[in-house]
Parts: C-alpha cells; sequence; structure tokens
C-alpha cells in the first residue's frame, strides 16, 4: 500500500473549495478513494443527485479535476456503465489510448433506495467499474429523511419522534453482503476513520475494477443529521466500528475476510448518546427495548458476519 | 446496388442499425419493439457489428446507460415502445438537455392501463415536449429511411439532440413489407463518422469536463433551455438539407411531409404514420369520382414545421386531422390537431378544422371507417364553422 507520505504527494482529484459543510464525511471518503488511484490512470466520476453532487458542480464551477458526469438520483450506476461501454468501444477500435477507470459515488439514498435497481443491475452484468457509497444513513441533501440505511430508532425528519412513535422502527438494509452476493470481484465496508483501512481497499478497488464490478460501502457520518459536533465526524466513525455497528471487512473474489477486529467491543449505546438523532432513547424511561433492539441488530449482523469469514480474525 | 428486401418492420430498424453500427446500445425489450433488440443481439452475436450491447435492466437504465455513453463521444442507439417510453420520461429530458445524439427507434404502442399492446401514439405524443426530435414513418421502407437520417441530424454540429424515430406497432413493426435498402459501402459514406465535438467528451484526457453539473446559484437554466429551442428550430434547416442529401444517395427524397392529391383540392386530410397508406388507397378511388380532397402525411412533428405548415393548410377549405392518441383534456380531442389548430390562428384564412379520434389501443382503421370521415367531410354545408366537435371513428356504441 501507498504510504501517507506518497498519498500526500499526489494530486487530489477533488479540488479545494466545494461547498460540503465543514466537517461532512462524504469528501473525506472521495479523497480516500481516489487518492488511491494508480498516478498514470484516468477517472471518470459519476455521481447520483445528492449532496455531493450539488456542492461540487455548482455551474459554471466545478470541483472535479477529472471528468465528470451527473444524469439524475436514481441511476448512476446504469449512466456510468454506458460510459465504461462507450470506453470499451473506442479502446477496441484504436480511437483511445489511455487508460480510465471509473467510478461512482453515490449517497444511501441513491444507493440503498432509489439507486438500488440500476446498481443491481450494473452490478449483474458484469460492468468494470467501481461503485462507492458514502453511506450517511438518511437522506440529507434533502433535509434528514429516513432512509434503507437508517438505523433503527433514529430521528429523521420522516421518522419523528412523537407520542407514539421514537424514531425509525424498522432496521437497516444490509447493501454490503447484497452486493456480495451479487459476486462482484471486490466488496468492501469501510469506514473514513480508518484511512489506512480504506485507501488499501481503494487500491484493490481500483486493480479489481478492471476485471469487474467492484462495491465500497464507506460509513460517512453528517453532523447535520446526526446531530453531534462538527469536529466530531471522525470521532463518530471510529466509534462506529469501536461498537461493531459498522464492521470493516471485504469480500476479495467470494472470500469474506474482517480487516479490523474488534475484540472488546464497547455497548452500541455509545456510539448513540453521542449522536442527537438517538438523544430521545435515553430521556427518561420506557426506550428501553428499542436500545435492546439495537444492540441486538449490532450482535446479530456481527455474528453472521463471523460465520462468514472463514479465514482468521486479524488482531 | 440497392438490395431489396422483403422484412417485417423491426427488421427494417435492425438493418439500419447494422449499417450504422453505434459504438454502444442499450436496451430493454418490450413488445412490440422486442424483434428490433433481438435481431441485433443476432448481429452482436455473429461479430457482424462492432458495438458493445447493454442489456439493462430497465427502459429507465436503458435511457441512462445511452446518456453516459453520448457522453463519452460516439454512435449510441436504443429502442423502445410504450409503457418503455414512458419509464424513460425522467431521462428523455435529460438527454435533450445535455444536448447528446441518441437515436431512438420508437414501435408506437397504447399506453395503459388498461394495458394493451397494440398501437396507437399516447406513448410518443406523451413526450412530445421532452426535446427529442421526432420522425414519423408510413412504413418499414421509411423506418429505415429515417433511421440513416436521424443520426445525421441527430449530430449535426448546428442541432445536437436525440431523435425518436417513431413507427407503428405490429401495422408495420410485424407485417412483411418491400424494403429497399441502400449497399453498406453507400449507406456508410452517407452516414460519415461519428461528428465529435472538442471538449464536449467524458474520454477527452487532455481536456476533463463535467457534464450535467448544477444550476443551483447562478440560473442559466433558463439559457439552456432557451438555447435547446434555438437548436429546434435550426433542426428544420438540418434536416430539409439532409433529406434533400439522402435523395441523391438513395433516389428517395425527404422533407417535412409528403402530399398526395392535394392539387386543386379543397379538403386536406392531415395524419402520421401507417394510416395514410389506408387513407391513400381510400382517396385514390374518391378522387378517381372527382372527390377535390388530397392528403398531408406529416413527417416531422419534432421540430414543427409551423410556418411552412400553416401556409399550406390556409389553402384548403377543410383541413381534416386523423389523430391516434387523445389529450384526455375532456374533449379537447388529439394532440395533432391542437397543434394544427395553435398554428393556423395566425393565419387571415383559417380552414375548418374536423378531428377523427382514431385507433386507440390498435382498433383497426378499416376502408369503411375512412369513408364513413370522407362521406361526412363531403356533405358538410359551403358555410362552414370554424371548428366542429371531435369525432371518435370506429368506437363501439
Amino acid at each position: 500500500m501507498a504510504t501517507l507520505e506518497e498519498l500526500s504527494t499526489r494530486r487530489e482529484l477533488l479540488a479545494q473549495g466545494h461547498r460540503l459543510c465543514a466537517g461532512c464525511g462524504a469528501p473525506i471518503a472521495v479523497r480516500q478513494v481516489l487518492l488511491a488511484l494508480p498516478p498514470e490512470a484516468h477517472a471518470v466520476v459519476c455521481c447520483p443527485t445528492g449532496c455531493l453532487e450539488v456542492s461540487t458542480t455548482i455551474y459554471p464551477y466545478t470541483s472535479w479535476r477529472c471528468s465528470y458526469i451527473h444524469n439524475a438520483f436514481e441511476n448512476a450506476a446504469a449512466t456510468l456503465s454506458g460510459v465504461q461501454a462507450m470506453y470499451t468501444a473506442l479502446k477496441r477500435k484504436g480511437k483511445i489510448n489511455e487508460d480510465f477507470r471509473f467510478v461512482a459515488f453515490g449517497g444511501d439514498g441513491g444507493t440503498y433506495d432509489i439507486g438500488f435497481q440500476s446498481l443491481s443491475g450494473a452490478m449483474e452484468r458484469g460492468h468494470r467499474l467501481i461503485y462507492v457509497c458514502y453511506d450517511n444513513e438518511a437522506y440529507m441533501n434533502t433535509g434528514i429523511q429516513r432512509s434503507g440505511a437508517t438505523p433503527r430508532g433514529a430521528w429523521t425528519t420522516t421518522s419523528p419522534v412523537g407520542h407514539v412513535r421514537t424514531g425509525k422502527h424498522e432496521g437497516r438494509k444490509d447493501l454490503t453482503a447484497i452486493m456480495a452476493e451479487h459476486h462482484v470481484v471486490y466488496a468492501a465496508q469501510a469506514a473514513i476513520s480508518h484511512w489506512r483501512d480504506t485507501v488499501a481497499k481503494a487500491e484493490k478497488a481500483w486493480e479489481y475494477a478492471k476485471e469487474g464490478p467492484v462495491f465500497l460501502n464507506i460509513l460517512a457520518p453528517c453532523h447535520r443529521g446526526w446531530r453531534f459536533p462538527m469536529e466530531k465526524t471522525i470521532e463518530i466513525a471510529r466509534l462506529a466500528v469501536r461498537t461493531r455497528f459498522w464492521p470493516l471487512y471485504e469480500v476479495e473474489k467470494g472470500e469474506w475476510r474482517l480487516t479490523v477486529n474488534v475484540a472488546n467491543p464497547l455497548p452500541v449505546a455509545e456510539w448513540l448518546k453521542m449522536q442527537g438523532r438517538f438523544a430521545h432513547l435515553f430521556r427518561g424511561k420506557g426506550n428501553e427495548e428499542v436500545l435492546a433492539a439495537i444492540q441486538a441488530d449490532v450482535d446479530r449482523q456481527w455474528s453472521e458476519l463471523m460465520a462468514r469469514c472463514r479465514s482468521a480474525v486479524p488482531a | 446496388m440497392p438490395r431489396i428486401l422483403a422484412i417485417v418492420g423491426t427488421d427494417a430498424a435492425a438493418e439500419a442499425m447494422r449499417q450504422i453500427d453505434p459504438e454502444v446500445v442499450a436496451v430493454y425489450p418490450i413488445t412490440p419493439q422486442t424483434a428490433v433488440v433481438e435481431k441485433f443481439a443476432e448481429y452482436v452475436a455473429d461479430g457482424v457489428v462492432n458495438t458493445e450491447m447493454i442489456n439493462v435492466e430497465s427502459e429507465h437504465s436503458a435511457m441512462s446507460a445511452c446518456i453516459g455513453a453520448a457522453a463519452a463521444g460516439g454512435r449510441v442507439m436504443t429502442a423502445t415502445s410504450s409503457q418503455g417510453l414512458a419509464l424513460m420520461w425522467e431521462e428523455l429530458y435529460v438527454a435533450a438537455g445535455l444536448r447528446l445524439p441518441i437515436v431512438m427507434t420508437n414501435v408506437n404502442r397504447s399506453l395503459s392501463a388498461p394495458i394493451n399492446i397494440h398501437c396507437d401514439h399516447s406513448d410518443s405524443m406523451g413526450a412530445r415536449d421532452s426535446g427529442w426530435i421526432q420522425l414519423y414513418s408510413e412504413n418499414a421502407q421509411e423506418l429505415y429511411d429515417n433511421l440513416l437520417q436521424a443520426v445525421r441530424i441527430a449530430e449535426h454540429p448546428e442541432v445536437r439532440l436525440p431523435v425518436m424515430v417513431c413507427v407503428d406497432g405490429f401495422i408495420i413493426s410485424h407485417a412483411i413489407d418491400r424494403v429497399e435498402v441502400l449497399d453498406d459501402d453507400r449507406a456508410r459514406a452517407f452516414l460519415g463518422d461519428y461528428v465529435s465535438l472538442p471538449g464536449y467528451s467524458l474520454l477527452d484526457a487532455a481536456q476533463p469536463v463535467s457534464i450535467g453539473m448544477f444550476d443551483g446559484l447562478y440560473g442559466y437554466y433558463y439559457e439552456a433551455k432557451r438555447a435547446q429551442e434555438e437548436a429546434m428550430a435550426r433542426a428544420l434547416t438540418v434536416i430539409k438539407e439532409i433529406g434533400e442529401e439522402y435523395r441523391q444517395v438513395s433516389g428517395r427524397g425527404y422533407g417535412f411531409w409528403e402530399e398526395y392529391g392535394l392539387e386543386g383540392a379543397e379538403t386536406c386530410v392531415v395524419a402520421l404514420n401507417s394510416a395514410c397508406g389506408t387513407i391513400r388507397s381510400r382517396l385514390k378511388e374518391w378522387r378517381a369520382r372527382g372527390a377535390k380532397i388530397g392528403l398531408l402525411k406529416l413527417r416531422v412533428f419534432r421540430p414543427w414545421p409551423g410556418e411552412e405548415l400553416a401556409r399550406r393548410l390556409a389553402e384548403f377549405k377543410t383541413v381534416a386531422v386523423f389523430d391516434r392518441a387523445v389529450t384526455l383534456a375532456g374533449g379537447k380531442g388529439g394532440p395533432l390537431c391542437g397543434e394544427i389548430a395553435a398554428t393556423l390562428y395566425g393565419q387571415a384564412h383559417r380552414p375548418r378544422l374536423v378531428n377523427y379520434v382514431y385507433g386507440l389501443g390498435g382498433r383497426d382503421l378499416t376502408q369503411a371507417l375512412v369513408d364513413q370521415a370522407l362521406e361526412e367531410l363531403a356533405a358538410m354545408p359551403a358555410v362552414p364553422e370554424p371548428m366542429l366537435p371531435v369525432r371518435y371513428l370506429g368506437l363501439h356504441a
């Protein structure tokens, strides 16, 4: 893997001056992935509609130093599969010689929910591209609405806390596993707090994307939606890993492997307590059942993952 | 030497696609378009074309992939019908707004509900304001000819807009027709190479570009839409030029419309697509008996050739518009008639306008039904009312 020193000398493809919030997790995820791009290769980025899209391409300015396309909300994977097909066709005809790689960056709304069909289709068809979900667990661009990635118990503006409801009723969709079950060449779950792990996965992703589809799911906290101080973005992401809420693993050509072990996990409540979106669960009594259900979600997810990881758990 | 083939309409579309040999084709099957996809897949399987074919999981993704591919700089085609076109709705606007020269065959079919697989023009009429050029085709020959010309029109630097070539489902798509195709060399010479615009391709390593940017704060949306309007207006000239060039190559010329028996006529029937064949065959007999009535078969619906059309139609006492779609506005009739009425408004002489809705959901337009309309038109009193209530031909009692 490239050293931090090497990475620091590489040209950033997402330029400074974009309009994402201070403390936003999304550009951190993007930079970790793009820094891992082999310097001699060219990238085409595709974003579905979302925070990253609206904040980086306010006409007539663009933050992208590489080629970039936005089409609509639900179709980044299909759009990029078209770009990649054109590249293949032109390359075959000798009309293009450069080494181009293709990556989509979508939020969880555009990936887990409205873009799910398009994503599933592109993965099944074996396009040589990377799809990165920067998962901030709700529709943040439209102002914090629940998505298929929102955890149980979380307050959002469409799963509010009221007299008879305590935030989102349902658990989250395990999208990384679903993508792995598409038998993609490489699928991985990462978090912006663990930059070395993320960049290592991104390096593999760029390499494997020469063979077929790759999916990366990167936890990228949103302080506006999760309700925490903006300087705590990385800390919150790290705690999601430390509580086993967000396990870091990869599925390399069908082999499941934990990449960061969490031997002595903290209770998930430690992570929940830091976020205003779960504050109602700690106010007064009566929410013990919800808290227990969230911990049960975490425990079940971890044991299922362990059952899939046949190789030794890293230290 | 041109080859004369006896093929179904969908094969005529596939034959044009074989000669065009686009870099990317992204498609999804739907009745009655499916045979286009199947035939083209055979060409790919046999290595007859050099195309990257993407068998997507929906029409929404078909058009999405076409947009990505076209933005990467090359020839891109697809085909659909009915619900498929409806599912593409959002993407039709994006393709046109991003000024991408995508060419699509639309095999006209009704829209649900009730679900019905047969021909009418509800699908393409629903897309009439999406920013796509729309060419209509009476038969398989015109479908083939229109597709070759569509590539040139779409890629023209003065235009850069997507083109939809429409043809009637089953009536033409599944019927064997005589089609004269250009030999491959001649077709390819006419088509030429893809017209690339420097600085507009995602795959230009020397010049990275951002496409589909957000117009949130600075407000160029309005100007972009006005620019689309202007490109559409320029397309009128380009369509004429390319139609003339195609005449020299094929012997078959194309303009905005084709006339039959309109010299000295007092009544003009206006229609689109296959109905024109049935109407023409009846007019032949009526004219032999001395009736002063002819046919204007409209080919170019978008851009709307309003000025020329208004001048021509103002020469008649009566204009009878046949519509294979309804606007569902409560008795306003069909979209074609609505456009013609608006176009005639500025004319000093306005002919009487009669609107016949026919053939929804594939209801046959029989010779008897055409006669029924022609008899009614012939019996109308000399003093015209400007616009008569909408007639529904062939509607069960």
